[in-house]
């Protein structure tokens, strides 16, 4: 495997700016937090001290008389509990289950349908039924394979047309329409219809979920490994029954998130309190691999159907999208992922009739939730192949096709929203086409394609976007972010957020925010990991959020501290979030600004496929990014060539199924994610383009990097084999049945 | 069984079951938890460690195996001058993200590196192909690695 050369971090023109943009605003600035996790001193939950032990280090948390936690879980995919049949249990050995919580026994989430602990009706393999707490692992496990669950088998639904065919299946649907489809269709020449599917995906963090749960007079504390704080707190409030002041939430380091770590862990800091307040002891749950696989939430496979209505000179008349979600056996935060799938669902097209239906199913296959992209990657494979297909369909290069469709500024977005903001696509394309030699190799391997005895070649081009942000008018309406500056009598400055760093680095990008705004050097900012105790809700480190909304906030409280710094000792500065005037949303009717402003991106992706084996080999990967500008050019650099090694796994490596329920991946020596031999290395470019209303012009950049690799593998696929690819994950079994098939 | 060893230059002698995972012995006996379970199954890497110079899993190592060997963990190279040059190159070059898998890319570099001062970069892939991470894609720790080798000249 070879490198394509050093990536070109920071190119692309600059804008003119404000008064706040300084040459050089992205340089690269070392991670606070990095040398502690290098070294080994960071500690993560499991890492937390061991009360026993020579070298043992003492500090918070208070864990003596420290108990673990193991998970009782269903190994039926849908059944009715007759019957848990406890043996006898020694001293200092507890069972927690759902007569154990106090309050409601659902966790709180956009929809609060997934119990903490099963009652009586368990709906996936690996759902929790029941925690034993007590103080010797090997002990617990003992007892653990000793318990008996007598079931009565109900009737599961597996695969999405099982599920569509039960009336009861639908856990949310939602439609919406731009222009007059039905008109189009009237007029339409012909009508092209396609389908496509992709697969399930782990998140596969490298620390497995965990948290410990104490009590401590009267009040509940939670340590764990998690992105929204606040969101666990919310869970705590409901699951106990409690006042908020009783609950306390505090993040420890974190290793990876990628949205796994966004719902699921509300569920497990819920059963170490209610294990904590059960048996008046510290008690620590953390998963094994294994569990972290099976029990936790995915990202949601789909199916995705078109109709194209086309005049007779191949011109897109309109469009007709079906959005499929396999929803698992809860809802959780599917609602959300199906609105952003549909308003990912055209593109960066300008479809001017359009009808976007949207549905998620329940099933009992595995939990589905929130990850990287949150629906838009499905959606972005679905559309950009359809395109390349009506490309082909009508004898015209993909690449121009889709540059002749693209969305402009003051164009209408699919919800009746404007691009406000100047989109770039044509000169990020034209970057991409130069660094890769798109325009040569397509024509070259197009030519060369059935001749001689090497590999089939491709090189396959995406375009796409992020909508940065919550949903339309969420961040004034259900989180109203808050942030609080603190200047510290020794001339240091506090910053009070619940933005977690989980990798992604918000503690060096708020910190720098912070400090460039105050013109002090990094080391005078202070920002420790969230602990509710202390800090403000600035919202869940979700979303592509973080660097855009809570650095705005940074910045704001920032230069507010510094115009009034001389007047007190210590100074407080708190604010909350407030809606750009433009926005417009209207949540009922999907009418408006889905999102206050997009990130942009090109990709292309150039592979090899072996005539005998049919293994495709990436070859390699290029892109253009438009994020408004960089806080830092090395944390940009770390999201794009994570998150398209990620989403090159999610295209081909990473298959993640289940026969019955039961899955057939439930490690990582089954579950394939990329290792240092299987990718080569991202080049690209930064195109500037600040937002006005994100800290020195930022906009997101966490999922953006995942949504186009897909769509450019595939492409590149489709052209090697001279076949369209229209699923993923993209195999060597798939693609010899698709050679099979269709030969 | 009694298990008598060397932990980061210093004897360790403890009572312990034969069978025990090294990783078990060095995090909950020792507090020694740079070594991170990112699996238990010999497949991520988070939990190397090098047994005489040699990098290996520790969660797959029973604790009977390292009698009268020397167990280095990322506690103990951390004071040494191969390990602050490969730390000044991992976050220069943008390699530490999460952080759970560093500890263990660390060691896995440093045992090439011993091995093989100046690797090209095909060499420093394969050599940290075992060790797993979901954050930054590779290319900022193989650059870390090649970073580190070139000016790493007699630190090994």
């Amino acid at each position: 495997m070879r490198l394509r050369g050093r990536p070109q971090a920071g190119g692309g023109e600059k804008a003119p700016g404000g008064e706040e943009r300084t040459a050089g605003t992205g340089a690269p600035l070392p991670r606070p937090d990095a040398a502690d996790k290098a070294s080994g001193r960071a500690l993560f939950l499991a890492d937390l001290p061991p009360l026993e032990g020579p070298l043992a280090r003492t500090g918070l948390p208070p864990l003596e008389g420290l108990l673990h936690a193991l998970t009782l879980r269903s190994t039926r995919p849908k059944a009715r509990m007759l019957e848990v049949r406890i043996p006898p249990l020694p001293p200092e050995t507890w069972i927690v289950d759902h007569r154990d919580v106090p309050g409601r026994n659902r966790v709180k989430m956009t929809c609060d349908d997934q119990p903490f602990f099963a009652e009586e009706v368990v709906r996936y393999v690996g759902e929790p039924i029941l925690l034993l707490v007590g103080p010797d692992r090997g002990e617990l496990r003992r007892i653990l394979e000793a318990i008996e669950v007598r079931y009565e088998n109900l009737d599961p639904a597996f695969s999405l047309e099982e599920a569509e065919a039960r009336a009861d299946s639908c856990l949310v649907s939602y439609q919406l329409t731009r222009g007059d489809p039905a008109a189009a269709f009237r007029r339409a020449a012909a009508v092209v219809e396609e389908e496509y599917r992709t697969g399930a995906q782990e998140h596969a963090y490298l620390e497995p979920q965990g948290f410990i749960g104490l009590t401590e007079g009267g009040r509940i504390t939670v340590y764990g490994s998690m992105q929204c704080p606040y969101f666990v707190k919310s869970a705590l409030v409901e699951g106990l029954g409690w006042a908020p002041e009783r609950v306390r939430v505090v993040q420890t380091v974190t290793g990876g998130g990628f949205g796994g770590k966004e719902d699921y862990p509300s569920l497990l800091a819920g059963q170490v309190a209610f294990a904590a307040l059960k048996t008046g002891r510290p008690v620590r749950l953390v998963l094994d691999r294994g569990e972290d696989i099976r029990a936790t939430t995915k990202r949601h496979p789909s199916r995705i159907r078109f109709r194209t209505a086309l005049d007779g000179r191949q011109e897109i008349l309109g469009m007709e999208i079906e959005i499929l979600l396999d929803g698992g056996a809860y809802s959780g935060l599917s609602p959300v992922v199906l609105q952003r799938s549909m308003f990912s669902a055209t593109g960066v097209y300008a479809i001017p009739n359009a009808r976007v239906e949207g549905k998620v199913l329940a099933t009992n296959n595995l939990p589905t939730g929130a990850f990287r992209g949150f629906g838009a990657p499905q959606a972005f494979f679905a559309i950009e192949s359809h395109m390349h297909s009506l490309a082909l369909r009508a004898g015209r290069e993909p690449l121009e096709f889709k540059l002749a469709h693209r969305v402009k500024r003051g164009e209408a977005t699919i919800t009746g929203g404007t691009f406000r903001q100047e989109v770039k696509l044509a000169e990020m394309a034209a970057a991409v086409e130069e660094m890769s030699g798109y325009r040569r190799k397509t024509r070259e391997y197009e030519e060369a394609r059935g001749r001689g005895s090497g590999p089939w070649r491709g090189i396959g081009i995406s375009l796409f976007s992020h909508g940065c942000g919550f949903t339309g008018s969420g961040e004034r309406d259900l989180i109203k972010g808050r942030v609080t500056l603190r200047k510290l009598r020794d001339g240091r400055v506090e910053i009070l957020a619940a933005s977690a760093d989980m990798g992604q680095g918000p503690q060096a990008a708020l910190r720098k925010i912070a400090a460039r705004t105050l013109g002090f050097g990094l080391e005078r900012v202070l920002f420790d990991n969230p602990d509710t105790d202390r800090v403000p809700d600035s919202g869940p480190t979700v979303a592509s959020r973080t660097a855009m909304i809570v650095g705005r906030l940074v910045q704001q409280a920032a230069k507010e501290l510094k115009a009034s710094w001389d007047t007190a000792p210590e100074l407080e500065v708190s604010r909350s979030y407030e809606q750009p005037g433009f926005v417009r949303w209207d949540q009922q009717a999907f009418k408006g600004d889905a999102y206050p402003a997009f990130a942009w991106g090109v990709n292309a992706v150039e592979v090899e496929v072996d005539p005998l084996t049919f293994e495709p080999k990436v070859r390699g990967v290029w892109g253009a990014y438009d994020i408004g500008e960089a806080i830092d050019e090395k944390i940009i650099q770390g999201q794009i060539e994570g998150g398209v090694a990620q989403a090159l796994g999610w295209a081909s490596l990473e298959v993640l199924e289940a026969r019955e329920g039961r899955l057939l991946q439930a490690n990582l020596t089954d579950y394939i994610i990329p290792t240092s031999m299987d990718f080569p290395r991202i080049q690209f470019r930064l195109f500037s383009n600040p937002y006005e209303y994100g800290p020195f012009g930022a906009k997101g950049a966490g999922e953006l990097p995942f949504v186009g690799a897909a769509p450019a593998l595939a492409a590149a696929v489709s052209q090697a084999l001279g076949r369209p690819v229209r699923r993923l994950p993209i195999t060597p079994e798939a693609l010899m049945e698709l050679a099979a098939d269709e030969a | 069984m009694k298990l008598d060893f060397i932990v980061n230059g210093g004897p360790v002698s403890l009572e312990t079951d034969p069978l025990r995972r090294l990783l078990d012995v060095l995090r909950e006996d020792l507090g020694l938890t740079g070594a991170k379970e990112g699996c238990g199954e010999g497949e991520c890497g988070a939990c190397s460690v090098l047994l005489d110079g040699r990098l290996a899993n520790s969660c797959l190592v029973p604790a009977c195996a390292v009698e009268g060997l020397e167990v280095t963990t990322i506690e103990g190279l951390r004071d040494t001058e191969a390990y602050r040059l490969l730390e000044r190159s991992f976050i220069a070059a943008g390699a530490v993200q999460c952080g759970f898998c560093t500890p263990g890319l660390i060691l896995a570099a440093y045992a090439l590196l011993r091995r093989r001062p100046s690797p090209g970069e095909e060499a420093v892939r394969e050599a940290l192909c075992g060790n797993l991470c979901r954050c930054t894609g590779y290319g900022m720790i193989v650059e870390a690695v090649l970073l580190a080798s070139r000016q790493g000249a007699g630190v090994w």
